[in-house]
């Protein structure tokens, strides 16, 4: 309402999550003290930044997982503070992929992935499996459908957990540091799913620590320390031109630990 | 020799039947009080806290004589049988909820939060992640406790349900052989037991699963 009709035509400028002054604390401890941005549809953010910046809370408290203490999240024009109950029907909006997969242990692969459009959009049998089996192929997991997450690899179980977001076909992606708990050669596998899902103009917001992902896809760059953002920018002027001293040094240690281009893999090759 | 066997057997169904029920009765009862402790709002939770901590902190003889003996003061007259069931089943339900509670939180967090992530609410993350696998992982300690209540329904004799043991001294009354009498009662015990360990087993051979 109000928008400028050219806005409106161009997707890129449609707002579709925008995170306005949130503040959270657990106990006494303030993790995120009054962070704001935007994310257009179809656009790729990447927040990064050093352990204990808030970053993952930040994540939990845009699908509401763990509702902010103060300001708000807007899914396009709805303010999620004033849904109520409400809430678990704009939570599954969002798909979440975790650090740590949190696969359902006692379902097989398939199940996994359909169990949200069959108990939450209540769908029939048969058409949650074919929902669930396109959201499987995307991830090339179709030979493990029958499989238990104890029978998978870690890149294996992680591209599962991108299937189980994909098939609620959410308006925006939120990835949790989706690669930091697999070993360097099963990276390669996530990523590349991650990047044929910005290259389709999926709306993701991911906190990683893979700068040559973030270089390649990334239109936006949340750099967060303390709880706050410190500096935000295209890859571009984050790599070549960062205007905070924070960001530089921090990026400069994580250039070290895993290269620019590259992730894990390369560096440890090298 | 041995004519006092049916007797036993009698009494053995009996045994059977109280703590089957009982058991049942301990597991709804548990369940419920594990996940009104663990997911309850406060008010719940603490009642449900109080129930475990007042029937482990009591003994079960104390909890059967209330119901059998202390409840006719209020007005409330229940049989033998029925006495023991419900006092079995309580007592039982406050043993069981804590085998559930430990199963049900040592499922981390983030299978609840995957699940709420999907859109599920809270209710059906609990039915269809938490305790799928939470009932499993509790099977083993639960076992335990199926294992156990056959053995304890025998306090029912105290208030003269003609149960196994009760039948046992009914005939030693009569036959004067309480060595030979109660060597066959602890090998009928031993065997309802052991099969029963053998069934709980296969049934969790088969639904066990790795944890992630």
């Amino acid at each position: 309402m109000g928008r400028k009709e050219e806005e409106v035509a161009d997707w890129r400028l449609t707002r579709v999550v925008s995170v306005q002054d949130v503040w959270k604390c657990y106990g006494k401890v303030e993790v995120v003290k009054g962070v704001s941005f935007d994310v257009e549809e179809g656009t790729t953010t990447v927040i990064f930044g050093p352990s204990g910046a808030g970053k993952s809370t930040l994540l939990r408290c845009i699908n509401m997982l763990h509702p902010p203490d103060r300001g708000t999240i807007f899914l396009r024009d709805v303010d999620l503070m004033k849904v109520g109950s409400k809430i678990n029907y704009y939570r599954s909006k969002f798909g979440m992929v975790f650090q740590h997969f949190n696969l359902f242990s006692h379902m097989t692969v398939l199940d996994n992935v359909s169990i949200g459009p069959r108990i939450v959009k209540k769908l029939p049998e048969d058409e949650a499996k074919r929902i669930a089996l396109e959201a499987i192929d995307k991830v090339r997991m179709r030979d493990w459908c029958s499989h238990h997450p104890s029978q998978l690899s870690g890149g294996q179980k992680q591209r599962v957990g991108i299937a189980r977001a994909l098939a609620m076909d959410p308006d925006v992606l939120l990835f949790d540091e989706p690669t930091s708990a697999l070993d360097a050669e099963l990276i390669g596998e996530v990523l590349q799913t991650m990047l044929d899902l910005a290259k389709e103009r999926k709306t993701m917001i991911c906190v990683t620590h893979e700068l040559g992902f973030a270089r390649s896809v990334a239109s936006e760059m949340i750099f967060m320390d303390g709880g706050t953002v410190v500096e935000t920018g295209s890859p571009d002027h984050i790599f070549t031109n960062p205007q905070n001293d924070r960001t530089r040094k921090f990026l400069s240690r994580l250039t070290e630990l895993y290269g620019l281009h590259g992730n894990k893999k390369e560096s440890r090759m090298a | 020799m041995l004519e006092y066997l049916g007797d036993l057997l009698q009494g053995l169904v009996i045994t059977l039947e109280l703590s089957f029920t009982a058991l049942a009765i301990g597991s709804v009862l548990g369940l419920l009080a594990a996940l009104a402790r663990i997911y309850g709002a406060r008010p719940v939770s603490y009642v449900a806290n109080s129930y475990i901590e007042l029937i482990r902190g009591t003994p079960l003889t104390v909890q059967l004589f209330i119901i059998y003996f202390g409840l006719p003061a209020l007005g409330l007259l229940f049989s033998p049988t029925f006495s023991a069931i419900v006092a079995l089943g309580i007592n039982s339900g406050a043993y069981q909820a804590e085998y559930f509670r430990g199963a049900i939180e040592s499922i981390g967090s983030g299978q609840m939060e995957a699940a709420l992530s999907v859109g599920m609410t809270r209710i059906q993350a609990v039915w269809r992640v938490i305790l799928p696998q939470a009932l499993r992982l509790a099977l083993p300690s639960w076992s335990n406790e199926a294992a156990y209540l056959p053995k304890y329904s025998s306090v029912a004799f105290l208030v003269t349900v003609p149960e196994l043991l009760a039948r046992a001294k009914a005939a030693i009354a009569y036959n004067l052989k309480p060595m030979e009498v109660y060597m066959v009662v602890g090998v009928i015990y031993l065997v309802v037991i052991a099969s029963l360990s053998k069934v709980l087993d296969i049934v969790y051979e088969k639904y066990k699963f790795t944890v992630e």
